[in-house]
């Protein structure tokens, strides 16, 4: 049986996530919840550099604090799920299973992009999914945040502001 | 935060029972004549009935108690403190998002307003098709005036925002019917941010309206309480109670602190995932394996209309016009219908439901204030092959709801978008993007039309949401076939009825809480009556 590159990526990926399943069940007493690293960090700044493009200079600190803050408040059924994820792309062979070849803080925003838009397009709707609940994520921290209603032109009402 | 006045300041420095449960404390043991489970649409009705004919009544709540001094029009502050896992609910394989309330007052604290009594050809269905003779038109025609006088349910005497008036254009250009929506305010400010909670108290919610009076009444109030399950007795034919953890302030993780409520009666209003989700972990019997089945959800696609003049769908009431032409051009167990709206167009939900990503989604942005977003809400549960989703429950015991989308649906969805499209050119859009992640922007009505037939309809391709959670614990006429029966009194459990949207057999077809407001009213007088 031969493989072909797309084929080689979701095998690779699936037997990874299996493994990293594997791993979170074999490990006695994990806390429950995602417990953020300085890892997750440098990760959610290099997906929101791919799924986001450029933005105001500031601007990834904020997205960072805000997309921890927004997993915090997540069930913890669905902060296991990112955990999990996240464990996954940290893995040096995963990450390379997925076509990307630098470590995620050197990853150039296109790079990490054609991983995402691979995912996005998949016919594996695991993929898919982990696609859009980064990009739910990751744009839900972003515009959130007062410091990007700038750029879409929007502000609270007018009226509103003496009484908030 | 909010200055304007607070009636829940007020209400606490008056002595209204209200108890934080996710503060320290000892376990919480309480006796009552009537425990609630859930304090949304027909939690609240209930609350207020009950508690005013003089019962002792306790009102549990999952979430936390936020009113309008916490209330500041943030997305980012509303939706992880307001709504059912930070309005990121998702179906077992993640293809539909889901809105659903989960404070103090429930989605009608977070709902936008919108107020349809129950359409006449759903009762008729109803009626024939599911035995259930009780619900008459002429019948049922008290409770929903009654429900409408109680929360000022009336006509919107305002223009409609450019959003919403650009649907009527489309519509008006095609000779598509098309009318005004109700709403249940009083004093509105015409602000746009219902769906943030209301700042101004004039949103009638359960917030502002029955819950107050059943606390002026004596009714107790606890909120961050989960409830676990029921607490039967040894024979399994009622409750004695229920059981439930605390939340931290979190509103995450068990606190340790339990709960504990004797009751007489044991009302559930935790919504139609909730509510099957309690009688799971109750293991409460279910001889006919009815549980949790036929969830509808009312599955919504969405159109971006992109015009030459400021839309700002964030400014002004969020729902006034609606058409339900696409509901009656086939039966209405034929290819499912559906019924046209317009959802606010705030940054965050707005940003995170388009489709694409980096420079491409940053231009979409940029041009926020010129969007003009419509939604279809497809009408599901009569058509023979829509039979909806059903509610399970994950290893830590919280609900999933799985909802497989099939050909059914996906024709709809494909229907729904090239009518939105066709009502958006007509409105003078200049583009159009359907939500799908295949989708580019069309630049005319033709080139709009190749492009929806060729899009693949698919899970996490397609954007389905949905704000309208039904079903689960239907009613019936006999035990063999629902859950509970037309007074909402659960089959096998002689004193727990369910009042809220789980005991609908079907979708209703329109936006739901007034359907909600009356059922609950009805069975919340049977209740009283049997007491």
């Amino acid at each position: 049986m031969t493989l072909n590159r797309r084929q080689f990526i979701h095998t690779g990926l699936l037997g990874a996530l299996s493994l990293g399943i594997a791993a979170r069940l074999a490990a006695p007493h994990a806390a429950p919840g995602f417990a953020a690293s300085a890892a997750d960090r440098q990760l959610i700044a290099a997906l929101g550099r791919g799924m986001l493009g450029s933005l105001p200079a500031t601007a990834p600190i904020a997205l960072v604090d805000n997309t921890l803050v927004a997993i915090a408040g997540l069930p913890l059924a669905s902060q296991a799920e990112l955990r999990q994820l996240f464990d996954l792309l940290q893995q040096p062979l995963a990450r390379m299973a997925l076509g990307l070849r630098p470590p995620w803080q050197d990853a150039r925003a296109e790079q990490v992009r054609a991983m995402l838009d691979r995912w996005r397009y998949s016919r594996l709707t695991l993929l898919r999914s982990a696609y859009q609940g980064l990009h739910g994520l990751l744009y839900a921290s972003w515009y959130g945040d007062p410091a990007s209603w700038q750029a879409a032109a929007y502000q609270q009402p007018a009226i509103m502001k003496g009484y908030l | 935060m909010s200055k304007l006045p607070d009636l829940w300041q007020d209400g606490l420095a008056a002595g209204w029972k209200v108890t934080d449960a996710s503060q320290p404390g000892p376990d919480l043991k309480l006796e009552c004549d009537v425990v609630i489970v859930g304090s949304g649409a027909g939690g609240g009705m209930a609350a207020e009935q009950l508690a005013s004919a003089g019962l002792q009544v306790v009102l549990l709540e999952e979430g936390g108690l936020y009113s309008s001094r916490h209330f500041n029009l943030r997305e980012a502050e509303a939706y992880p403190q307001l709504y059912q896992e930070s309005a990121n609910r998702l179906t077992a394989d993640k293809g539909i998002t889901i809105l659903q309330g989960r404070t103090v007052g429930g989605s009608t604290t977070v709902n936008w307003t919108s107020s349809f009594r129950t359409p006449a050809d759903t009762l008729a269905w109803w009626r024939s098709h599911h035995g259930l003779e009780a619900m008459q038109d002429a019948a049922l025609q008290p409770w929903f005036e009654q429900a409408e006088a109680r929360l000022n349910i009336g006509p919107w005497q305002t223009d409609p925002n450019m959003n919403n008036a650009l649907l009527a254009q489309g519509c008006s250009k095609l000779g598509i019917r098309y009318a005004p929506i109700r709403r249940n305010v009083k004093g509105c400010w015409n602000l746009g941010y219902c769906g943030t909670g209301c700042a101004t108290n004039a949103k009638q919610s359960m917030l502002v309206t029955t819950i107050p009076v059943a606390l002026s009444r004596g009714a107790q109030l606890l909120t961050r309480v989960r409830v676990q399950q029921l607490w039967l007795s040894a024979d399994r034919t009622r409750a004695e109670g229920v059981i439930g953890l605390a939340l931290g302030p979190d509103g995450i993780r068990p606190s340790g602190r339990r709960v504990q409520v004797r009751a007489r009666q044991v009302v559930l209003s935790a919504g139609a995932i909730g509510t099957p989700a309690v009688l799971l972990r109750s293991q409460a019997p279910d001889p006919y394996r009815l549980l949790g089945k036929r969830t509808f959800l009312h599955p919504v696609v969405m159109s971006g209309g992109l015009f030459r003049q400021p839309v700002e769908g964030y400014n002004g009431a969020p729902q006034t016009i609606y058409s339900d032409h696409f509901l009656h051009t086939q039966p209405i167990d034929g290819p499912l219908g559906f019924k046209l709206e317009v959802p606010p167009v705030h940054p965050l939900i707005m940003a995170s439901t388009l489709p694409g990503n980096g420079m491409a989604h940053q231009r979409l942005m940029k041009t926020l204030p010129y969007w003009q977003v419509s939604l279809a809400l497809m009408r599901d549960g009569f058509h023979p092959q829509s039979v909806g989703g059903s509610v399970g429950l994950r290893s830590d015991g919280t609900p999933v709801l799985s909802y497989p989308l099939g050909d059914v649906e996906w024709e709809a969805a494909r229907r729904a978008l090239l009518q939105m499209a066709e009502i958006q050119f007509a409105a003078g859009a200049r583009a159009v993007l359907p939500v799908h992640e295949d989708a580019g922007m069309a630049t005319s009505w033709r080139q709009a039309q190749d492009m929806i037939r060729q899009l693949p309809m698919q899970i996490l391709r397609t954007r389905v949401v949905s704000a309208h959670v039904m079903g689960g614990a239907m009613m019936s006429a006999d035990e063999r076939h629902g859950v509970v029966d037309q007074a909402g009194r659960h089959w096998q459990l002689g004193n727990v009825t369910v009042i809220d949207g789980s005991v609908f057999p079907t979708s209703i077809g329109a936006n739901p809480q007034l359907s909600v407001y009356a059922l609950a009213l009805r069975a919340a007088d049977a209740l009283r009556r049997r007491l």
